[in-house]
């Protein structure tokens, strides 16, 4: 099983990082990225599975494709500024995750603009 | 994509020979090169580490159309 992996290498790298903390806290900051980028990729290549069945219902159910390449791209820019914050607020940086989770936050409403407008002229069209 | 215990492995071992080098190198009153030491091994680390996040840049890139 998957889940069985994942738990050991966090455990293992809890152990090796709690190991250096007190001796070089900048190597322990580095086993922590590196475990979650490592956990990271290897959850993505499952998820690539799901986005496949995901993508052909779309298309079967004749959704037009800009909005799910919309909600695709909006999931992954969530991804990232959600790796990227807790990076930062691991390293006890909170000031920088937070302005990553705030450019995040503006690259998505700036994404599902197009779509507001699409659903105003809907509105608009069907009030008389 | 297989999950490698190794890469975690190969930076607790560099992190400890740095923290023993640099205690060693502090002891016999070599300030300067136990601050070189320092800075190789967090060099040498980071180079990984910057190797596997745009790793998972590309991934997600190409997985989430994200150009």
């Amino acid at each position: 099983m998957e889940i069985f992996k994942i738990a050991a290498i966090g455990i293992i790298a809890t152990i090796f990082s709690v190991m250096l903390k007190n001796q070089k806290p900048e190597f322990s900051l580095h086993i922590s990225i590196i475990t979650g980028l490592l956990i990271f990729l290897f959850i993505l290549s499952k998820l690539a599975s799901v986005l496949e069945v995901f993508n052909t219902l779309a298309q079967k159910t004749n959704i037009d494709t800009v909005y799910i390449i919309t909600i695709l791209k909006i999931i992954g820019i969530a991804y990232i500024a959600e790796f990227g914050a807790q990076v930062c607020r691991d390293a006890g940086e909170n000031a920088i995750a937070s302005k990553i989770e705030l450019g995040g936050k503006v690259l998505i409403m700036v994404l599902g603009i197009p779509i507001l407008i699409a659903l105003l002229d809907l509105i608009i069209k069907l009030i008389p | 994509m297989n999950l490698s215990v190794d890469l975690i492995f190969k930076i607790a071992a560099i992190g400890i020979l740095v923290s023993v080098l640099n205690q060693v190198l502090i002891r016999s009153g070599r300030e300067e090169q136990a601050m070189m030491t320092t800075i190789a091994g967090i060099v040498v680390v980071l180079f990984i580490v910057i190797q596997l996040i745009s790793d998972l840049f590309t991934t997600v890139k190409t997985m989430f159309q994200l150009y």
